[in-house]
């Protein structure tokens, strides 16, 4: 089973196999692979912790709500199936810092945590804004030949490569 | 299809299921990893786009086939230049700070990255709130702006999804291997 163990797969394996799951979601659940409305979920979940009932007629929680649905479970998922696949191939490690930013911009974490909380925040904000991310729009979306896919998707990247330049070309 | 397996609990395992094979997959293919995210954002890495690339010829081409069998149907998001083009590059900023997106932060966390914990899964979980406070002031002034609904590209042409689906695959197809030529 030594290629369940190692560390990295062709990258066309992996994303065939992630076609063949886009296959499956919807044969089997009639559902699209997508990642960001769980955390719309996960968000409101943890507010109606603090305030109660009434973040359930939020307009927007009316539209996304707040439980546990298909696409909640898939996310977690994710981070079971990433688990297994790094300590199967004995790569897991606790890191704080990745070594491209460490490179440009040190080993301290504190700033590192910052940023990604950030960078996180836009993401976030910007995911639900367009209505998906690079798995529901990048992924799912255009393999449908959705128009709103396409468009957000490519504009996803337009943006990300502009300010990865920015951050690492020229500061 | 398959419509049967409605009962819930059986969907949420489904759900499941399909979650850890996305995310051993991801981690197996590279992408839950900042460095190559941002190798791909940087265009010197481009394991990112192979990974999205080969999903969407094998998912376009299986889903369609499916879908021309009666098997499944599609669900295109709707969207308009409020929402896909000012959300999307909003993200597209987002997702180069933090050098993760929403799904491979998840397998990122899986992976032991502390970072992707402690700042992308509070950060986006932050960002989508404050979405969600802020959706009713943004609907009619932006997110309604340029609407084109949940339309396909053939729907678009006015053509049969066929006439894009192998084209588009073809040239995507053409793509990676062009990107394999020429060393990327």
């Amino acid at each position: 089973m030594e290629w369940l163990t190692i560390a990295r797969w062709s990258p066309y394996a992996a994303g065939i196999g992630i076609g063949i799951l886009s296959w499956l979601a919807l044969l089997l659940s009639d559902k699209t692979i997508g990642c960001s409305t769980s955390f719309s979920r996960t968000s409101g979940m943890i507010e109606r912790l603090f305030r109660g009932d009434r973040v359930l007629d939020k307009p927007y929680y009316r539209k996304v709500a707040p439980a546990v649905t298909w696409d909640w479970m898939l996310v977690l998922g994710i981070v079971i199936g990433s688990f297994i696949s790094t300590r199967v191939s004995g790569q897991f490690q606790l890191q704080w810092v990745p070594a491209t930013w460490a490179a440009t911009f040190g080993p301290m974490p504190l700033p590192r945590l910052i940023t990604a909380l950030i960078g996180g925040i836009l993401m976030g904000v910007g995911a639900r804004w367009a209505g998906g991310c690079t798995s529901g729009h990048g992924i799912s979306g255009t393999l449908q030949l959705a128009a709103s896919s396409w468009v957000a998707t490519i504009c996803f990247f337009v943006g990300g490569i502009a300010t990865a330049m920015l951050i690492f070309r020229v500061f | 299809m398959l419509k049967t397996l409605a009962h819930t609990k059986i969907q949420l395992a489904i759900g499941l299921a399909i979650g850890v094979l996305f995310g051993f997959l991801l981690q197996k293919g590279g992408v839950t990893d900042y460095d190559v995210i941002t190798g791909q954002l940087l265009l010197a890495d481009f394991t990112v786009l192979k990974v999205m690339l080969s999903a969407v010829v094998t998912g376009t081409l299986g889903v369609h086939l499916l879908r021309s069998l009666g098997l499944v149907r599609l669900h295109p998001k709707p969207g308009s230049l409020g929402t896909s083009v000012v959300g999307g590059l909003i993200f597209g900023v987002g997702f180069a700070v933090l050098g993760y997106c929403p799904g491979t932060v998840a397998g990122a966390v899986g992976q032991g990255f502390l970072d992707a914990l402690f700042g992308g899964v509070v950060g986006t979980l932050l960002g989508a709130g404050l979405f969600a406070a802020v959706y009713p002031k943004l609907r009619k002034p932006i997110l309604s702006k340029g609407d084109f609904g949940a339309v396909t590209l053939p729907e678009l042409l006015q053509v049969n999804a066929w006439a894009v689906v192998v084209p588009a695959a073809i040239l995507l197809t053409a793509v990676l291997l062009w990107m394999e030529r020429a060393g990327l």
